[in-house]
């Protein structure tokens, strides 16, 4: 039997909407995969350290307040000091398009804007995760 | 109410229409769902009619407005005396950006202030802590200190207009700047209107803006309405708020169970201080979210009404009716906005607020179609701001008193969304009252499940949401986009190193001191923290003093 696909959905930052983080949290649970929630108010240091310790390959991250430029890549630049730098992260929430190209040159692989079918994240996690 | 012979020739003619006309027409064309469920998932049934409101008696369950239980409105003549309040929850960027919208706004005709701070003042930090990174200006205004207050509202009217402030586990400290602000430029406090949320129940259920534990919170919180109703008697010191719990995935009964919960909580509070009832309760205000689903948010601000003056009428044994009369501001749902096709978000909004209007809302705030990808743009909140002043001038809805009263479905879903409330509230009292119910993490759970729920719908197409799932178009959406500035950011962190610079240290330092020792013990905080604000004490220092002593809340975690 494959592996199971372990994921840490984090909210980084003092961002407090986390409706959306459950839910994706939730859907991946309902797929299979094995899923930690970190709660909110999470640096990039406490998620690294968390996706680290709990040996996951692939970071969610979510954030609604406009803080991603400032977090994201943060995210990115420290799992690859740790030499986790095969650690996939994405990440969802209110993100301008423009945004969006930035981050990925920032090495963050996917972004999920609002509307997002939860099925598109679900296959993103089970195609890249493992 | 109906007599049992007109009853009994309703149901006969309902199942003769069942066994002919409805029969041939379903033969016909069939409906085109299984199931027909509102926004919130509660099954819909095809006609409502006398037999659903079988022992309803309008003479009770309505009376007429302005009287208990004030199911049909709080005022007699409602809008024919006043229109509700225009009121536009605006915030981005520093201090000059907001003050900028504010006067857009006003000029405009909007009709009262509503202040959305960011998220580093939210949770009392200061814009140059490290914990602020990324957030300063984003989701609202910062204002960390009394000086970022006084250029928020210069050349405002603050004893004329009413300001609203989203501010929760640090309202104490901005109430106490706008406050020291009005102090300064010589307007009594007394003439001041206008309303802090502090309802921090809901942040640890929902919003999630907590700093402290609820206990210590809470006394807080019990400080300010007895504070308020000594110095500032027209001040609306909490907003009991639906509104987030059901944009985190609550259901319309949810968020009305939750929300009275919680409004019940802070009168028992009140009480157990040593308050009288009738000397705070008037100042305890509400606010709901206006769903996509028409009738059930009527359904639910009628309801809301109806318990809330039952309750403390018999309940908690008010006496004055100012204390029965549940006053509440409304927002539309941000949650409903969509990213795709946001223009259409327009139409939404006119339909949400017509729920709000129809429900007899206090004040309300009309979201704007950009409001999926950013605070605001001018354009966007003016369109927004219109749809109000269509509904209040040009719709004829704002007419006549609670115009859907005696509706058979109304009124069936009025109670039906009391019954439910009722069910919570059992629920919530086994669980040992609200605080340890959130210990547990019952109300995230039941919220997040309720999400939950709502995402599968809309998954499986139970649900049509137009752009997302049906009605699809291959566009890139124009969107103007609205950026905090960095000369912002400078001049923001600038202004803090200046006034930690200028200010006297000795009066700073003894007034935190003071504020200290006050924490420790079980006086009343404002006038403390009132004098260290005086003082230029900063939000962050403020909050940093509160966190030492009361310690910081960790919530269940939970999805």
């Amino acid at each position: 039997m494959a592996k199971k696909i372990r994921v840490l959905i984090a909210k980084p930052g003092l961002d407090g909407h986390d409706r959306g983080a459950k839910v994706v949290a939730r859907a991946l649970r309902d797929a299979g995969m094995e899923v930690i929630y970190t709660g909110l108010r999470q640096s990039p240091e406490d998620i690294v350290e968390a996706a680290i310790q709990e040996d996951v390959d692939a970071i969610g991250l979510s954030s609604l307040s406009g803080a991603h430029m400032a977090l994201f890549p943060d995210v990115v630049k420290l799992l690859k000091k740790r030499g986790a730098g095969d650690i996939v992260v994405v990440g969802g929430g209110i993100i301008p398009d423009e945004d969006v190209a930035k981050l990925k040159r920032a090495g963050v692989r996917a972004v999920f804007g609002p509307g997002t079918p939860l099925a598109e994240i679900v296959e993103y996690f089970r195609s890249s995760g493992t | 109410m109906f007599r049992p012979e007109e009853l009994d020739a309703n149901e006969k003619r309902l199942r003769r229409w069942e066994g002919t006309t409805l029969k041939e027409s379903l033969k016909k064309q069939p409906e085109s769902r299984k199931r027909f469920l509102t926004t919130s998932s509660a099954p819909v049934e095809r006609l409502y009619t006398p037999l659903d409101i079988r022992d309803w008696d309008p003479l009770q369950k309505l009376g007429v407005p302005g009287e208990f239980p004030y199911t049909r409105g709080i005022h007699p003549t409602m809008y024919r005396g006043r229109l509700w309040t225009m009121r536009m929850f605006a915030g981005y960027g520093s201090a000059e950006d907001t003050n900028r919208r504010f006067k857009y706004l006003i000029g405009h005709g909007e009709t009262g202030l509503s202040v959305a701070f960011d998220m580093p003042t939210l949770y009392g930090y200061d814009t140059d802590e490290p914990e602020a990174k990324g957030e300063f200006g984003t989701c609202g205004v910062a204002v960390p200190s009394l000086r970022d207050m006084e250029i928020l509202f210069g050349g405002i009217d603050i004893g004329g207009v009413s300001t609203s402030m989203t501010i929760n586990s640090p309202a104490s400290v901005i109430w106490a700047m706008y406050l020291a602000n009005a102090e300064r430029r010589g307007i009594p406090w007394k003439s001041l209107r206008g309303t802090i949320q502090n309802d921090i129940l809901k942040e640890y259920q929902a919003q999630k803006e907590w700093i402290f534990p609820p206990e210590p919170s809470m006394r807080l919180v019990v400080d300010t309405f007895e504070f308020g109703s000594k110095q500032v008697p027209q001040w609306n010191t909490i907003s009991i708020s639906g509104y987030h719990i059901r944009e985190a995935g609550a259901t319309a009964a949810q968020e009305l169970a939750f929300t009275l919960a919680n409004g019940f909580e802070y009168v028992r509070w009140g009480v157990d201080r040593g308050l009288k009832i009738d000397d705070f309760a008037p100042r305890l205000s509400f606010f709901f979210n206006a769903h996509n689903d028409l009738f059930e948010e009527i359904a639910k601000y009628r309801a809301a009404r109806r318990i809330w003056a039952r309750e403390m009428r018999e309940t908690f044994l008010a006496k004055n009716p100012r204390s029965w009369l549940l006053r509440f501001h409304t927002q539309t749902a941000g949650v409903s906005l969509t990213a795709q096709q946001p223009e259409v978000n327009i139409v939404r909004t006119a339909v949400q607020a017509l729920a709000a209007v129809l429900g007899g809302t206090q004040s309300l705030h009309t979201n704007s179609y950009d409001e999926a990808y950013q605070v605001p743009n001018e354009k966007a909140v003016r369109i927004a701001l219109r749809t109000q002043q269509i509904l209040a001038h040009e719709s004829g809805v704002a007419n006549t008193v609670d115009p859907l009263g005696g509706s058979y479905y109304v009124e069936s879903l009025t109670d039906r969304m009391e019954q439910e409330a009722y069910a919570y509230f059992d629920r919530i009292q086994a669980l040992g009252g609200v605080i340890p119910a959130i210990r547990k993490g019952f109300f995230q759970q039941e919220i997040a499940n309720s999400a939950y729920r709502y995402q599968r719908e809309i998954e499986d197409k139970e649900r049509t949401i137009v752009g997302v799932n049906d009605f699809v178009v291959d566009e890139r959406p124009e969107v103007e986009p609205l950026r905090v500035t960095r000369e912002a950011y400078a001049r923001q962190l600038r202004r803090l190193a200046r006034t930690r610079k200028e200010r006297d240290a000795q009066k700073h330092e003894g007034a935190l001191d003071r504020l200290r020792k006050v924490c420790e013990g079980d006086a009343n905080t404002m006038p403390f923290i009132l004098d260290a604000v005086r003082a230029d004490a900063t939000l962050g220092e403020i909050c940093d003093v509160m966190r030492e002593v009361f310690g910081v809340w960790e919530e269940p975690l939970l999805y």
